[in-house]
């Protein structure tokens, strides 16, 4: 239905407008049900090569030799890229966005285990491995640091040897060649006093440990200089391709406008996709080099070892709190393993995210954060992993101590949180950390929770299974899980957030064709998020055009507007909110032609659904098909011709979803399994767009938070081996584990947001890390357990079972 | 390296064709035969994106020699519809049902799902999670796979995938 002017009733119009708020079916998926994506291997171009990367064995080493004969001897080699080629060209190191420099080639040391060493370009990607297994390199050992707690020792090596004379950082001053920054937020002497005073205090070490987003696609890219036309082409897996056109331009010395980046479809990022890795750079280098285009894709072992790591946050936590449970002050500590290059993906004058967040949904008088960033001979990253900038690792912080809090209390862990929410009427409420919280009903979203699941009943339940087990009738404990997190998305205002000093905005032009179809495309990029389809729906709302009508497009950095990409749930609140105003543009240039048209003063008209109609003769009216097709023949004189809009969106705010989320788990104390019975999630992410992809981002959400939770680890043995990079070792739930979820919701607009929308596809994951945690700490709670840490296996909860006692009962 | 010729069947359509022994199957579909519906996610034979229907059975062409291929009857995502002709039930089920978002293991997902209703025409609810436990999920949550099989398990043309 392309014409939806002849349906009478305007209800029934609206209805085939598929606008804000309808579980429309999405786009994306004609192509992707019949193998028909464009992912950037399916990118294939005459003549291409293939790249492939020599990897140090070591976490910590000095190379003394590469011998390139030994690789350019296998057939089908054509080149070998070291350190020492890049030199010349000063692109051995190459900005990170956190106000560092990573080695693009391991330059005289490696400093993590599968670090960069050499790449090898070859006709096809077999002769590349070859080619990358035969490169003889002489190594001499260093004494490794893995340990974050020991990077600041005095005797500890120093890992930054280029950098080993900086006295002050992008964030301030180092105290020592292994320390990145210490950063601090807070009214730190109001905190203490709070704490010397209060009735009640606890302090709790809280690891939060190293994960890895890993999407099932891996990262890659091919890269074209093209030899006649000095253009370079460079598609990959990029979440925020505008960005890495800039960064290539400023690394590489390319003029900008002779870079076009093009991401296409991309197979899901979780923040693994924000940064610029070596391997794109390369990629580019090597087609220089060779004057063909060259492909560069990852393995699983290289994306889970080297790319973006998540979290690694070693935390301390602390409440003070009258003795009837009213929270005075929150203080966090925190030290952050960055790995041996500081590559955190974070707006650049927030070192530590947004992690000052971590005072919650709670109003909390006083507060003091502070972070300091370490290296160790790990792969650098600290990207947030489905989340805004350390959001997660916020939520968890609160949402933990808070239990042990409550455990202290003798309180209630639902009442205490409950008697310390903000309240509504105190929005827009400013943090003790510096936020301004815009919008939300957190005891009205508790309560909805709290019946859903039938809170009383379920701790009723508990305690009866708990004396079965202290009796020795049964074998299992329940844990309830509760979370109630709010979260800080869509970065940001410019006042505050930016990348590399552009600031945070987004945008969205549309461009409306004479027959009333469109193109909109957007600074923004999908990996899975369903732009192309949410998007639609909301320029449909905004300028009465059919959704099937707007073609939305992304990732084309010669075509769509600059914009900072799709990460930390921004594409809605930034991105969204540009379609909406660019769509209002559209609309007001319309209601123009339609007053010329119908020959009456354009306040005399009203909007209606798909048109403008003359207030009070609702049969006097021009649809917007017929205004696109007058913006091409007949417009107001003086008015230029054409319907297009463009809008650069600068919020003036921050959105601040929320949600109450509850666990219920048995868990078998002989065994340490641990059964999910129920995951109940409400969320308010204000406006729904619509409502289907909305509930599978939270399923997907879920999903990862329970990996997080329940499994997922990069763990290091001594000499800096990484221990499990490939899905033999890393968590990755199949339909077997995965828990089934419920959803819900309420329904708070953000008062700031064009159309009040907020986001939600990190919600999930932020609320739902700490929600299964906390089950399990609960099932301990009255055992003898305090805390402990992640990942909750099988064999870890066994473990804190057995040395709680509980297994000779 | 010396090569070999293999023929292969894939969506019905011959090909005899020139591979190095150690060459993936994967990799010969996705680029001597350019069908790049099936994916490659981990190497090691646990993701399940590089699902194609080898000779009857769900196969993980990552883990398969074009060489042991050798006269094979393939299928692949691109040959789960006829060509012009109305998609399969699985393929509308998925999108009825938001069974998928970043798209990437959506090919192995419908034809391991593909085989499965095959061995199984009507499962249950945990049928279906052991039976696509091979392939994994980044995005889903599996819920609204596990919806889109068994509303397509109903679906009347479920048997009629494109005849080879």
């Amino acid at each position: 239905m392309n014409d939806i002017a002849t349906i009478p009733s305007p209800a029934d119009r609206a209805e085939k407008l598929e606008g804000i708020g309808c579980k429309r079916k999405r786009v994306e998926d004609v192509r992707f049900t019949q193998g028909r994506g464009n992912y950037v291997d399916d990118v294939t171009l005459p003549g291409m090569l293939f790249g492939d990367f020599a990897r140090s064995p070591y976490a910590h080493a000095r190379i003394k030799q590469i011998n390139k004969a030994s690789a350019l001897n296998v057939p089908g080699v054509l080149a070998v890229i070291t350190a020492e080629d890049l030199i010349p060209l000063n692109l051995h190191y190459m900005p990170t966005l956190a106000g560092d420099v990573q080695a693009v080639l391991a330059h005289e040391k490696v400093l993590f285990q599968n670090q960069e060493v050499a790449f090898i370009v070859a006709r096809d990607r077999y002769a590349a491995a070859d080619g990358a297994d035969a490169l003889e390199v002489e190594y001499e050992e260093l004494t490794p640091l893995i340990d974050p707690h020991k990077s600041l020792y005095a005797d500890a090596p120093v890992l930054r040897e280029d950098i080993q004379e900086k006295t002050v950082g992008a964030h301030g001053p180092r105290e020592h060649p292994n320390h990145i920054f210490t950063w601090s937020v807070g009214d730190e002497a109001a905190t203490e006093a709070a704490f010397q005073s209060a009735d009640v205090v606890v302090k709790e070490y809280i690891a939060h440990p190293r994960v890895h987003p890993c999407p099932l696609e891996t990262c890659g890219s091919v890269a074209h200089m093209d030899p006649v036309t000095k253009q370079l082409t460079l598609w990959g897996t990029f979440q925020a391709p505008h960005v890495v056109r800039t960064v290539a331009a400023l690394i590489t010395g390319i003029p900008e406008h002779k870079i076009r980046v093009i991401a296409p479809d991309i197979g899901g990022g979780f923040g693994n996709k924000v940064g610029v890795y070596p391997g794109y750079v390369l990629s580019i280098v090597a087609s220089i080099v060779t004057g063909k285009p060259v492909k560069w894709i990852e393995d699983r072992m290289e994306n889970l070892s080297t790319t973006a790591f998540a979290r690694d946050y070693h935390i301390t936590a602390e409440l003070a709190a009258t003795k009837d449970g009213k929270i005075l002050a929150l203080r966090s500590n925190v030290l952050a393993d960055h790995g041996a290059f500081d590559a955190c993906a974070d707006p650049s004058k927030y070192p530590a995210g947004f992690y000052h967040i971590c005072t919650g949904a709670y109003d909390i008088a006083a507060a003091f954060v502070s972070v300091k960033g370490v290296y160790t001979n790990k792969a650098a990253g600290g990207v947030s992993y489905r989340c805004s900038f350390r959001v997660t690792e916020a939520a968890y912080t609160i949402e933990r101590i808070i239990e042990v809090l409550a455990l202290k209390l003798g309180m209630d862990a639902g009442e205490l949180r409950l008697k310390n929410f903000i309240k509504p009427e105190q929005f827009p409420y400013k943090s003790a950390t510096g936020w301004e919280y815009d919008s939300g009903d957190y005891p009205t979203a508790m309560a909805k929770a709290m019946q859903a699941v039938d809170y009383d009943g379920l701790r009723v339940r508990q305690a009866q299974m708990l004396e079965e087990f202290k009796a020795g009738r049964s074998r299992e404990v329940l844990g309830i899980g509760i979370s109630f997190f709010t979260e800080i998305v869509g970065a940001g205002p410019s006042k505050n957030c930016d990348i590399l000093g552009i600031g945070m905005f987004d945008s969205c032009e549309i461009r409306v064709h004479p027959t009333g179809a469109a193109i909109a495309r957007l600074g923004t990029k999908s990996q899975g998020q369903g732009h192309e389809t949410t998007y639609a729906q909301i320029l449909a709302s905004e300028t009465g055009l059919p959704a099937d009508m707007i073609t939305i497009e992304e990732g084309d950095t010669d075509t769509a507007p600059y914009g900072l990409g799709t990460y930390g749930s921004r594409s809605t609140p930034v991105a969204g909110a540009a379609c909406a105003r660019a769509g209002r543009k559209i609309r007001h240039k319309a209601q123009l032609i339609a007053s010329h048209l119908l020959e009456v003063h354009h306040d005399d008209l009203e909007w209606d659904v798909d048109g403008f109609a003359v207030k009070g003769v609702p049969d006097r009216r021009k649809s917007m098909k017929e205004l696109a097709w007058a913006a091409y023949n007949n417009v107001p004189e003086g008015m230029e011709m054409g319907l297009e809009a463009v809008d650069y969106y600068d919020p003036p705010n921050f959105t601040y979803p929320y949600g109450a989320y509850f666990c219920v788990m048995r868990i078998d104390i002989d065994t340490g399994e641990a059964k999910i019975e129920r995951f109940y999630a409400l969320d308010d992410c204000g406006t729904r767009i619509n409502p289907m992809i909305i509930e599978g981002q939270v399923h997907g959400g879920l999903t990862e938070a329970f990996a997080v939770a329940m499994g997922q680890l990069i763990d290091f043995d001594e000499n800096g081996n990484v221990m499990g990079a490939s899905l033999m070792d890393f968590f990755l739930p199949t339909a077997v584990e995965t828990p089934k979820w419920e959803t819900d919701y309420t329904e708070v607009p953000s008062p700031h947001h064009p159309i009040g929308a907020k986001g939600v596809g990190e919600s999930p994951h932020v609320g739902g890390v700490p929600a299964f945690s906390n089950a399990v700490n609960d099932a301990f709670a009255k055992l003898g357990g305090v805390h402990t840490h992640m990942p909750h296996t099988a064999a870890n909860i066994w473990t804190y079972a057995r040395d709680l006692g509980l297994q000779d009962s | 390296m010396v090569k070999m010729i293999v023929s292969l069947t894939v969506n019905g359509e011959e090909h005899e064709i020139a591979v190095e022994p150690r060459e993936l199957l994967i990799h010969t579909l996705r680029e001597q035969l350019r069908l790049t519906g099936a994916h490659i996610g981990c190497d090691t034979t646990h993701c399940g994106a590089c699902t194609v229907d080898v000779n009857g059975q769900s196969v993980k062409s990552c883990t398969m020699f074009t060489a042991q291929a050798d006269g094979a009857e393939i299928r692949t995502v691109e040959g789960l519809a006829k060509p012009g002709g109305p998609l399969h039930a699985l393929q509308d089920a998925f999108r009825n049902e938001h069974g998928l978002q970043c798209g990437f293991c959506t090919p192995g997902m419908l034809m391991r799902a593909y085989r499965l209703l095959q061995e199984i025409p009507d499962p249950n609810e945990d049928q279906i999670r052991w039976g696509i436990s091979g392939n994994l999920c980044r995005c889903t949550g599996y819920q609204n796979i596990v919806k889109a099989i068994q509303s397509a398990a109903h679906a009347e043309h479920v048997a009629e995938a494109a005849e080879l």
